[in-house]
């Protein structure tokens, strides 16, 4: 490892580490990422400093290569996130997360006269605009802006 | 068509838009067959809809159909707690197609996933009713000759009204130019007239009629609620400025025709129905037609 900062969480052998997460947003990236219920090394370092994000979070996971669908899930709440693979301790690509076309799960539809607040139904959306992020709901066909995005 | 449930407007191309049309028009002029004999039809009402409901009864009806359903929910296992997807479900195999209004939005869509059977949308709350925007679609034909190239004033309630922004978008295949009479408080929302601007399409927008009928074509009226006003004084202000009156008419193009989805309280004026050019009630009447295509199409029968 050529990392001259002191780190603050361990380094790993083999893996990912997602950088750059807003510190409020990491258990959400936890859940959706069901790091929870995996069973090899995981560690995380929270409210560290950070010149672009203020405080962020980093999560470092041992023997765990994600697939872009399943990481670009987290690209709601940590649109600035980064990838580095691990292969024993040295980076072996960097990848940034981007919002994917369709969304299903993970994000609550605005409208509350929407079928999916009423009943029990998986939400899925259609990404209508990656930019300033808005999605249109398969069910009620309202749109949920990005600052109106609320995670489950 | 065969078996593809009707949910939303934005699932039918023109062409399928345009064949339903078709289709209303020959069972205007044929509209007492047996082609729907032995089969069940299912109107789920969850919330009361008089004219969609007897519209289509009176379609399937005509066809030789049977119907069953309920008309509100106190008297079913809904008012015990029964989730949709059980209702559906259920129903599903008692029926051959499910009519269904229910004021939930989007509540259609999850019915035709979960439905064996397929389903067509009597109105999800302020999202869809595909089927008055395909009579609406026909009156115009009928009335017009054409679907291309008119001049459409939209009248009232262009906030709220999803009858007006289905319209907007069908219409909007067919280069019509738009004309929205609104209060201030009410106007077409951003997005219907991004796209009208997405498909250069022409739209002048009113707080006044005026003159704006002038060029009309289709004067599109809707009902101006109360409850939309959070200030009642508001609505006291405006509540008699979109009022459409007989002489209003005067000096307007012949092929001119009023248009309603009804239920109207005051926003036509009465004198209005004697006028040639006054539209709704054989609007009504077109519903029958209309469903009658899409009830025999959706089960395979033309």
């Amino acid at each position: 490892m050529k990392e001259i900062k002191e780190l603050k969480v361990n380094a790993i052998k083999n893996g990912t580490v997602i950088d750059h997460i807003p510190a409020k947003s990491l258990f959400k990236v936890i859940s959706i990422l069901n790091l929870d219920k995996i069973d090899t090394h995981v560690t995380f370092g929270t409210n560290l400093e950070s010149k672009r994000l203020g405080l962020k979070s980093i999560i470092k996971i041992s023997d765990k290569f994600f697939e872009n669908d399943e990481i670009n899930k987290i690209a709601l709440i940590a649109p600035e996130a980064k990838l580095n693979i691990i292969k024993d301790y040295n980076v072996v690509e960097k990848k940034i997360v981007e919002v994917p076309d369709n969304i299903v799960g993970i994000v609550k539809c605005v409208n509350p006269k929407c079928v999916t607040n009423h009943e029990k139904i998986t939400t899925k959306f259609k990404v209508v605009s990656k930019q300033h992020v808005s999605l249109k709901c398969h069910y009620c066909e309202k749109i949920t802006e990005q600052e109106n995005i609320e995670i489950y | 068509m065969k078996n593809k449930s009707l949910v939303s407007i934005n699932d039918f191309t023109k062409e399928e838009c345009l064949r339903i049309i078709e289709l209303a028009g020959e069972f205007e002029k044929n509209p007492v067959q047996d082609i729907l004999k032995g089969k069940v039809v299912a109107t789920l009402f969850f919330e009361p809809s008089t004219r969609t409901r007897l519209s289509f009864e009176s379609a399937v009806n005509k066809l030789g159909g049977r119907i069953i359903g309920f008309s509100e929910t106190a008297s079913t296992s809904v008012s015990k707690g029964e989730s949709l997807k059980d209702t559906i479900k259920t129903v599903a195999n008692y029926s051959d197609l499910i009519v269904m209004r229910h004021p939930i939005e989007g509540s259609a869509r999850y019915a035709s996933e979960v439905s064996m059977v397929p389903v067509v949308n009597a109105g999800d709350g302020a999202n869809q009713h595909p089927t008055q925007t395909l009579l609406d679609l026909f009156s115009i034909k009928k009335t017009q000759g054409t679907l291309e190239n008119l001049n459409i004033c939209m009248v009232g309630d262009l906030k709220y009204g999803r009858t007006v922004h289905s319209l907007l978008i069908a219409m909007s295949d067919f280069n019509a130019t738009f004309n929205f009479i609104s209060p201030k408080t009410l106007q077409m929302p951003s997005e219907y007239k991004k796209l009208l601007d997405e498909k250069g399409l022409k739209y002048y927008e009113h707080e006044e009629i005026h003159d704006t009928f002038k060029h009309a074509d289709i004067v599109y009226v809707t009902r101006v609620q109360k409850e939309r006003f959070s200030d009642p004084i508001d609505y006291e202000k405006v509540k008699n400025a979109f009022i459409v009156k007989n002489k209003m008419l005067e000096g307007t193009k012949p092929n001119l025709k009023v248009m309603h989805p009804l239920p109207r309280v005051n926003e036509i004026d009465t004198d209005v129905d004697d006028n040639e050019k006054a539209y709704y009630f054989q609007q009504a009447k077109n519903g029958v037609y209309t469903r009658q295509a899409i009830v025999a199409s959706i089960l395979g029968l033309i």
